[in-house]
């Protein structure tokens, strides 16, 4: 490991202040299984962790019909997943946060961690993103929100600051008659990355769409927010047609790589299939049935 | 520049201080500073499972844990599993099943079906590959160690 030291700040001034301090190489500590293995390897110059964790704010996970739901950045994904509320009504969270790493991960894998670390195949982000999640950042010059669509800019890259940290993420509460859907392809069961991802939160009243946002993941520098594939289908009918009209705006707004994980053609096609499947999980979700996690 | 401090924590039922250096990982406290060799390293990057221990009650890889995260902390490794030089009914069920072959990678599976067991006394044979999916293993092809939790539950709930 490099020449690391370690703080446990109280409060969020308290880690902003060590954050701005100690510069760029002083780096944000939640549930380290990004950061610990990347300073290891010396893939992040660090001179200093910053843990989070004994922040209240980033330890929060709370629901209430006006406020919605608040994930503090440091929750570890298996206190999401075993959450009744968030079950109950987030079950998209349950999706991404139950097939982030195997068990031993989830243990400390935190949602603000997937969010910073920024990947173009965070499986949480574009679950996050159809949520309409809301980014709460505090640093030198105080409180500010970003949309999750806005936070993250380039593989590894994001909208914070110096001095900044994510301290949680709000969700409103969810619209009646809505249903969310996160999935992703991989060559085997768990723990891998994505070669596609994809999450759609849809509104139904009957068969009509009310409101529907759909993201997908890996196909891009930063996960995408695809405003068209919600637009193909609001307002009209839920029909194999207009389904058919999403996933081809999905199709349309991704610009992926070829890598050892899948070629552009493969993962063009992926954005297809996996948005009209999570628009038809979705929709399921919407009309009260339970689908499954996995 | 990292320096040394002072850790207390409770390590398979024993309060324990000892030093660790900041830039430690659990595992090389554990492994170095402490001389529980039981939990291995395989990968050192999260994703091998075979430095798992229970951290306050959930399954952690402690090659991504800091040292100096765990103040105050229970930790449980392989080494707490057995009381008294008596084996539990899940290491017992390991050599029964010939659940292992080079061994490298068993402490990590015995102390993850512990978690799993702690939390769900009667898994499915589809729980346990999904629990177990963070842990690897290059020579028994996973059917001996999920035969051995399976038998492990029947007899713990006998
Ligand atoms: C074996 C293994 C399997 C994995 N599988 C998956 C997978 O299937 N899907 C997936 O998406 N990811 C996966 N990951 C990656 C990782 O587990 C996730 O990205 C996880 O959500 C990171 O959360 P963390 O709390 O551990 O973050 P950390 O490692 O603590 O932090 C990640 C980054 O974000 C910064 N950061 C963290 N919190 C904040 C904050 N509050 N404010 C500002 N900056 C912050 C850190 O400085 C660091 O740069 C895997 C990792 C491993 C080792
Ligand atoms: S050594 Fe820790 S997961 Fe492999
Ligand atoms: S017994 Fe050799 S790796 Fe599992």
């Amino acid at each position: 490991m490099q020449d690391v030291t370690y703080r446990r700040p109280a409060t969020v001034q308290e880690a902003s202040q060590l954050l701005k301090d100690n510069g760029p190489t002083a780096r944000v500590l939640a549930g380290g299984t990004d950061i610990i293995v990347m300073a290891r390897e010396r893939r992040r110059d660090t001179s200093m962790f910053v843990d989070v964790k004994a922040i209240p704010e980033l330890n929060q996970l709370s629901f209430s019909a006006s406020e919605g739901l608040t994930v503090g950045a440091a929750v570890p994904c298996y206190r999401i997943y075993r959450d009744e509320t968030v079950s109950r009504l987030y079950p998209c969270l349950v999706d991404s946060t139950s097939l982030i790493g195997g068990t031993a991960i989830q243990g400390r894998a935190s949602l603000g961690g997937n969010l910073c670390n920024s990947g173009p195949a965070g499986d949480s982000i574009p679950s996050m993103i159809v949520l309409e999640g809301e980014a709460h950042i505090f640093g030198p010059n105080g409180w500010r929100t970003v949309k999750v669509e806005d936070f993250c800019t380039a593989p590894g890259r994001n909208v914070l600051d110096a001095g900044e940290l994510l301290v949680s993420i709000k969700f409103p509460a969810p619209r009646p008659g809505s249903g969310a859907r996160f999935l992703r392809f991989i060559p085997r069961n768990e723990m891998d990355i994505a070669v596609v991802n994809s999450a759609t939160n849809l509104t139904l009243d009957g068969n009509t769409v009310t409101h529907a946002r759909i993201a997908i993941g890996a196909v891009a520098p930063r996960p995408l927010f695809v405003p068209a594939a919600g637009e193909a289908l609001v307002g009209r009918p839920l029909t194999d047609e207009t389904t058919a009209a999403a996933a081809t705006a999905s199709r349309d707004a991704a610009t992926p790589i070829d890598d050892m994980r899948g070629s552009v053609r493969q993962r063009k096609h992926l954005s297809y299939v996996l948005t009209e499947r999570t628009i038809r999980d979705a929709a399921r979700r919407a009309r009260g049935e339970i689908v499954s996690h996995v | 520049m990292s320096s040394r401090v002072i850790i207390n924590t409770t390590i398979n039922g024993e309060p324990m201080e000892f030093l660790v250096d900041e830039r430690d990982s659990l595992l090389e406290a554990l492994r170095e500073r402490i001389g529980l060799t039981g939990s291995k390293e395989g990968c050192n990057n999260g994703n091998c499972g075979a430095c798992a221990v229970i951290m306050d009650g959930r399954l952690v890889n402690s090659c991504c844990v800091m040292a100096a995260e765990v103040q105050g902390a229970n930790i449980t490794t392989v080494e707490g599993l057995a009381t008294g030089g008596e084996l539990t009914p899940l290491q017992d069920a390991f050599l029964e099943d010939a659940a292992l072959q080079c061994g490298i990678c068993t402490p990590g599976f015995l102390v993850a079906s512990k978690a799993l067991l702690d939390f769900n006394p009667n898994p499915s044979e589809y729980e346990i590959r999904y629990w177990l999916a963070g842990n690897l293993c290059r020579c028994t092809g996973y059917d001996k160690i999920i035969r051995a939790v399976q038998h492990a539950a029947t007899q713990m709930r006998a």
